[in-house]
Parts: structure tokens; sequence; C-alpha cells
């Protein structure tokens, strides 16, 4: 009878588990090294004071050039935005525990769309004057309770050939200040110890209207559009992507499994989703909007940037979810491709179906919960509680504000 | 010796300062007017490198200098076997100092090709067995829970045509990703011709043979078709098999998408046919085209915006009132029926004897239908009491799954049995390039009539005296 019993409950039990494990078959639980916090919430966790800048600083330059809202730069603005309407936000500063200054540093914009960094120390230097002018908050910390977004190609370096932001690295202003920002390399100058890193901006609707039936069969080995040379500024080849993307060009050209070219077809998103893998190799800098849409239609990205610092890296595992090739491995990028085992792709694959994974590399109007901009405040708040070194006692100086190139002390 | 030193300085100027560090104090500068003789050496250095570049394919003189002048020796990219060294190489530039050590170098790096850059084999068949893989799972996690088998009905009989349709529908049922019970039967009692095709197809076959012989105008073949179907779904009710069935006539053409969107059938479905009516007649075909722009060659059900369904659309037969073939062969029109039989697809389990826990009440007893005590009249919807019940497929006939088309040959065509040619030809038309130097290069025009009007003209028997040569 106790046999009986027993018999029954174990199957009743390797039923159930059956059945379950069935349903999470689709998608896996992703957790980084800081544990499973892809969907924290942050509200509760912490207090962010939103200055309130003169609009030269953030609306006139929106006003004067309204294509900041839609290239891969605008996060600065979105998160400006949702902060102004987040629950996190707190109208007393002294109980708040990060602040928060708007400011748009990459909003002047050549008449091709690309942002000019060229007076973005100027602004940044006034803008900080003028905070620890008028808020006493600044010269508690000298700025180490503050954040600022910087989305540009090397962060607060503000240049976009490395060369010439390696010299200026980070704004001396910046330096005891959480930068969030979209650029992220080992052991670069540009990015400092407490930065978070996030994914460049990339328009959630246009995505979301080109998705396909999940049941289309994945027929493309390898997917890439792109340049592989820069013509323009770099004609010999070799300095453009460190020589990686010609390289990719030049040894997998004739490979049928490759379906690698420059030209831009309007089923460029469709095709994504109907790939294993999507390339994701660096540029001019090593991070592109390619990992997001990558993530978000469920390609396996291969990355191909040495030292890069992917968005989130302590919430979400990258080495679990995309492929890291070396640059000095492209040419055997073939074999290493093939050469990963079956149950290793389809895993990666169940850890991309996770929606809060899509979730957490888009910046969507209105924010919804998981989205970057949770994010970035749960990184904020995985930050508190502040050290107490970072107080200063009264009249401490630790920044030097006569630091930098010269012309970066003149006013804006 | 001003194009050289040209040439030189705009070298130097294109490889920029990076260079300048490793040149030899000899290389810089300008023009010299004296060819001294040192200067005549370095010329002669020069030019031979440059004829090696152009030999080689890269910069060879870099590549000497380099070795020459280079100290890292991190630079050499020496690196797994397979990788030979670089075509373009040139040395790399060390990053500004910084505190922190980088082991990325910003600067001009070489292009590394391996040697032989085109596709391994073996890598090639290992990612088409992982993409194999991934749709495979792609189809588990979306595709169809538990797929149920296709049984296709099928009725056929040998003429001519025969073995262009049933290849098609042969070619359709091997292709489908379930599993597949082809059930033919044929008119006029089992043939070879039929076992010869069923045979191939490599599925499960049920050939029967049906006692009458399929007549030769269409409104009896219709009659006798859908009595062989009866036969077939006889079968289905005997051998309980479970599936789906689907009336897989054989010269209709099968999508693939069909065979997965009736899976999603529970009882009784209806679909989208793309009516095919085609004369062959290319004139009468634009005018009848032309009459017919409001209609849509389609039969299959009809819904309205909430998607339910109210009514059938059938092919509107207007245009060809006078024009519609009565014999098989004729020239005119064919008009499909009412309803068609392809149009719909049922469970096999309707048919069974035994009754089935939650079969449908708006279906009839198909016992009486198939024990052969009653005569099916206007097609499958006779089978249902209440034909608004009947699912709708394909977003609601919105799909055009499959395709109606008849084509038939001359009443009297022949055609070699098994399409094997086993005795000579009768009538040879040699190419127009033939290796045989006898013929002559214009195509002649050959017809059976010339065979036996011999000597019509002089040019006639020319070509009627080789024709009998080449028959004997």
């Amino acid at each position: 009878m106790t046999n009986r019993l027993s018999l029954s409950a174990i199957l009743l039990f390797l039923f159930f588990s059956a059945s379950s494990a069935q349903h999470n078959v689709r998608t896996e639980r992703i957790s980084g090294s800081a544990g499973d916090v892809l969907e924290d919430n942050p509200v509760g966790k912490l207090k962010v004071y939103v200055y309130e800048l003169p609009s030269k600083y953030n609306k006139k330059l929106l006003q004067k050039d309204p294509r900041c809202l839609t290239h891969m730069f605008a996060a600065e603005i979105f998160m400006h935005r949702f902060l102004l309407s987040s629950p996190v936000r707190t109208l007393n500063p002294d109980e708040a525990d990060w602040f928060c200054s708007p400011i748009y540093p990459t909003c002047d914009l050549t008449p091709t769309g690309l942002p000019l960094p060229f007076k973005s120390p100027r602004m940044m230097r006034s803008a900080i004057q003028l905070i620890s002018s008028n808020w006493p908050y600044w010269n508690k910390t000298e700025g180490a309770d503050h954040f600022f977004v910087v989305p540009h190609d090397f962060g607060a370096c503000f240049h976009y050939q490395e060369e010439k932001a390696i010299e200026r690295g980070i704004l001396p202003l910046l330096k005891r200040a959480t930068l969030v920002q979209t650029f992220g390399q080992r052991n670069h100058v540009c990015l400092d110890q407490g930065s978070i890193t996030i994914p460049p901006f990339a328009p959630p609707q246009k995505m979301h209207a080109h998705l396909i039936p999940p049941d289309v069969p994945r027929s493309i080995f390898v997917y890439f559009r792109g340049l592989f040379y820069d013509v323009n500024n770099d004609p010999e080849g070799g300095y453009y992507a460190r020589g990686a993307r010609a390289a990719v060009w030049e040894n997998f050209k004739n490979n049928p499994l490759f379906d690698i070219s420059t030209d831009h077809p309007t089923t460029y998103y469709e095709d994504m989703q109907r790939s294993i893998f999507c390339l994701c190799p660096l540029g001019w800098a090593p991070w592109s909007p390619r990992l997001v849409e990558a993530v978000v239609f469920g390609c396996i990205p291969v990355i191909i940037a040495d030292d890069i610092v992917l968005p989130f890296a302590d919430a979400i595992p990258w080495e679990e979810i995309g492929v890291f090739v070396a640059e000095k491995d492209v040419p055997e990028l073939d074999t290493i491709l093939t050469s990963i085992p079956t149950e290793v792709i389809l895993r990666k694959q169940r850890l991309l179906a996770n929606p809060s994974m899509k979730q957490a590399m888009l910046f969507p109007q209105p924010a919804q919960p998981g989205d970057a901009f949770h994010q970035i405040l749960n990184g904020l708040a995985r930050k508190l509680p502040h050290d107490g070194s970072v107080y200063l006692k009264a009249g401490e100086k630790v920044l030097n504000w006569t630091a930098g190139p010269v012309g970066d002390l003149k006013p804006w | 010796m001003k194009l050289l030193s040209a040439f030189r300085s705009s070298y130097l100027n294109r490889r920029g300062t990076t260079f300048r560090s490793l040149d030899p104090s000899s290389f810089d500068g300008g023009f010299i007017p004296k060819p001294s003789p040192s200067s005549i050496f370095w010329l002669a250095i020069h030019c031979l490198c440059c004829l090696i570049s152009l030999i080689l394919g890269f910069r060879f003189s870099h590549l000497v200098l380099f070795f020459l002048f280079s100290t890292s020796v991190t630079n050499l990219y020496t690196t797994t076997a397979g990788v030979s060294q670089l075509l373009k190489l040139k040395p790399l530039e060390k990053a500004n100092v910084t505190a922190k050590s980088s082991r990325v170098v910003v600067g001009r790096h070489g292009i590394r090709i391996r040697p032989w850059p085109h596709p391994n084999p073996i890598e090639v068949m290992r990612a088409h067995q992982l993409l194999e893989r991934v749709q495979k799972e792609q189809k588990s996690l979306y595709g169809v829970r538990s797929p149920r088998a296709v049984i296709a009905v099928t009725p056929t009989y040998v003429r001519t045509f025969q073995a262009l349709h049933l290849t098609g529908v042969m070619h359709s049922l091997m292709l489908v990703p379930y599993d597949v019970v082809w059930i033919v039967v044929e008119a006029g009692g089992k043939t070879n011709e039929t076992a010869s095709f069923v045979g191939k197809s490599r599925l499960k076959t049920v050939h029967v043979g049906f006692d009458q012989k399929m007549p030769n105008t269409w409104e009896d073949r219709r009659r006798v078709e859908s009595k062989m179907r009866i036969q077939g779904l006889r079968i289905v009710r005997e051998e309980k098999l479970d599936g789906i069935v689907v009336f897989a006539d054989d010269s209709n053409m099968h999508s693939m998408e069909l065979f997965d969107e009736i899976q999603n059938v529970r009882w009784f479905g209806a679909l989208s046919v793309g009516i095919l009516a085609h004369s062959g007649n290319a004139d009468e075909l634009s005018s009848v085209l032309k009459m017919n722009q409001e209609g849509k060659p389609i039969q299959g059900p009809s819904c309205d915006s909430s998607g339910k369904l109210v009514g059938w659309h059938v092919f509107n037969t207007q245009p060809y009132a006078t024009k519609t073939a009565v014999y098989v062969d004729d020239k005119a029109a064919v008009m499909p029926s009412k309803m068609e039989w392809s149009g719909f697809v049922l469970n096999s389990r309707l048919l069974w004897k035994e009754p089935v826990d939650d079969r449908p009440t708006w279906v009839k007893d198909v016992d009486n239908l198939l024990d052969g005590n009653e005569e099916i009249e206007d097609g499958p919807l006779s089978m249902v009491k209440d034909p608004s019940m009947v699912e709708t497929l394909g977003s609601c006939g919105r799909n055009v799954l499959l395709w109606w088309l008849r084509v038939e040959a001359r009443a009297d065509s022949k055609f070699p049995p098994g399409w094997i040619i086993k005795s000579p030809l009768e009538i040879t038309v040699p190419s127009k390039r033939t290796p045989w130097p006898d013929s002559s290069s214009k195509l002649p025009v050959v017809t059976k009539e010339a065979k036996y009007n011999q000597p019509a003209t002089e040019k006639r028997s020319g070509k009627a005296k080789r024709i009998k040569e080449q028959e004997q």
C-alpha cells in the first residue's frame, strides 16, 4: 500500500516537473554577476533629483534640431523625460541619492546628422559651474553623487576620433561623477571604473513594426549589413574598425554561409530574424546599435571588438548570450561559428527569447517596466549607499577646475 | 627624374607621420638634382622594391624596412596554423602613453586574410546541420503542437496527362513534413502505370481499383470521381486511419502551406481554392478576363468582418456560359463543379464506425453514405447538416492554398506505356546543328501527312526520301 502510494507520488512529481519543464523550454532566466536583477523594480530603492537648468542646455537645442530625438544618441533626451515623470523623482533635493543634470551635449548636429563634439566640453563645464554656484549639492561631494548621460562615441572624452579622445581623456570636472555612457572598453581612458554602460538608442516602434512570426525558419547562417571599408575617412583600410571589418569581407565574401554586403535592403530587420548569427563588429567605436537589433530579433550577436564592455554588463551575462571573437581570430570565424555545439546555440537562443532581455535593451516611449531606463536606475541603485568618503568637508576641493585644453575653458 | 622624385615624395606623404620614425634618413628629403652614386643606388633599390611589390602584390618595401628597423616583435602575426602573414602589413602606432596598459592599440592595423579564403566543405555541412537543428527546434516551439497524419485521397485513371498530374501530387506529398497516407483510387482497375507512381513515392500508400471506366464527358467524370472519393473514405473507415483527410485531385497543385494550415482543423474545414479555368486559347482568355473583372477565380468560404462564416464564394461560370467544354478533350474552358471536393478537409474520426466521444452534431452520420445507400449530389457540403458551422482555414479563405486546373489531352492521344520508348520512333526530326553530314541546315517541316503525300513537290520529295532513309 505504501509502496503504491510512494510510486504514484513519484509519478505525479515527474509528470508535473516534465510539464513545467516543457513550459519553460522556450526561454531561460537571465542572471548576471549581480544576480537575477533584470526584473528588479527600482522604485523605492533610490531617489533622484532633477536640476532645473535653463533651456539653453536642453530644450533650445532640441528645438533647433529635432533630429536629436531619432539618432542613436537620443538616450540622454529620453532619460531626462523619463525621470521627469518617474516615481523615483523627488522634488526635495535633500533626500535625493542621485542628482540628474539634463544637458544634451550631443545635440549639435552637422547637416548630415552626425554630432559635433567640439562645443560639448564647454557646455558641460558651464552647466557644472551653474550647478555648483546655484545649488550646494555639487560642492558637498564634488559631483560624486551626480550622474550624467554621455552617449557619444567615446563617452565623456567628447571626441569622435579615438586618438584625440584618448588625448583628452574624461573631462576633468566629471572625474568623480558617475557616467552613463554607451562606450565601454576595458582599460581605456574613456571608461571610468564606476560607469554604467547602456545600449545605444534604437527606435522600438520601428523594430516592432517589422516583426515576423516566430515559426518562420531561420535559414541564414551569418548576417551582416554595413560598411567594410570607410572610403571617405580611411581609404587604405586598416584604420577603420582596426581592420576587422575589412578582414571579414576579404575572408568571407565568397562564402555562401555568410550573407554580408554593404547595401541596405528594406527587409533588413526581417532578414535578421531569419538568421542564426548576426555580426556586430566594431566600427570607429566598439559599440553599435546592431547589438540591440540582434537581441530584439533573436539573432545571436557575434561580437568582434577586443575588450569591449557591453551594456549592463553586471546584470546580463553576455558570454552566455553572445559569441565573442577576438579580432585576430576573424579569418577563422567560420571555423569558430560552426564548431559551437548545437546545445550551446539552442541555449543562447532560449536566453535571447526571454522577453526581459529584449526589454532591457530598448528605450520605449512611454517607459515600460524592465526597459533600459529601469536598468539604468537599477544600476544606480546598486551603487548605493554612497561611500562615506565621497562627502567632502567644507571648503575641501578635489577637482581641478582649470585642467584640460585651453579651448575648453572658454565660456559657452 | 622629376617624376620619380615626385612619386617618392607623394609616397612618403601618403604614409604620413607614422613612417617618419622608422625611415632611414636617406629616404626623406626631396629632390636631389645631381645624380650622385648614393642617390642612384637608393633609386635602384627603390625601383627594385617597386617591381617586387608589383609582382607580389603588397608593399614589399614596407616589409623590408619593417624587418630592418622595427623593434617590437609583437607585430608579427604568425598566430595559429593556417594564418599566414599579412598581405597588407604596416607597423603599428603606439598608443599615447596612459597609466592603463591596454591590449588594444589605436592606429593602423593589418587586414588579416587567410591563404585560402574559401569555404571549407566540412564546415558548410556542419553549418547546414546546425540550421536544420535550429529549424527543428523552432518548429517544435512555435509550430504545430501535435501534428496529425495527412490522408490524401486521389482519384485517377490512366491517360496521357496522368504522368504529369500524378508526379505533381506525388512530389507535393513527399515534401509534406508530417506522416502521409496516400490513397489512390483508380478507375478501370489497378494498372502498372499508376502502380509505378505510387511505388516511387516512398510513402505509405493504398492503391485500389474502381470497377467503372472513366467516362468521356466532364459531367460524368465528376460523378465517377465523387464515387471514387467515397470509396477512398470507405478505406479510411475500414483501416481506421487517424488523421486529416485531404482530397488531393491529381491535376491540382498544392502549396506546402496547405498542409501546415489543415493541421488546425478540428472536424470539418473549408479553404479557398484558386480556380484556373483555362481553355488554352489566349484570345478567349483575355476576353473572358475582361468580362470577369469583378469576380475572382476563387472557390471557398467567405466571412464577414467579425470572421464568422456567412457564405461561399463560387466561381462565376457566367462568362463561360456558351463556351464550356463538354468532352474531356474539348478546346473550350473546363468548368469546376459547384463545390470542389478539394476545398474541404475533414477529420478521419468522423468516418469511423465506432462513435467517437465528441463528434459534432452538425455533421451527418456518414455511415449511410459510405455503405453505398445514398448518392452524394452537391459535393462534400451535403455531408454537413449545418453548413454555417464549418471551420474556415487560411484566415477565413483569404489565403489561397491550392489551385484547381483541368488539362487533359485528346481522347485518342497515345503515349508510350510507362513513358519508356521501347520501339523506335516513327518520326525523327534532325536538330538544327546535327553532327551527321547529310542533313540540311534548314529544319524540314515534317508531319504525318508528309509521309503519305510523297511526291507532292520537288522539295517535299527530297524530304520524304530522307525520312524514308532514316526509317530504314
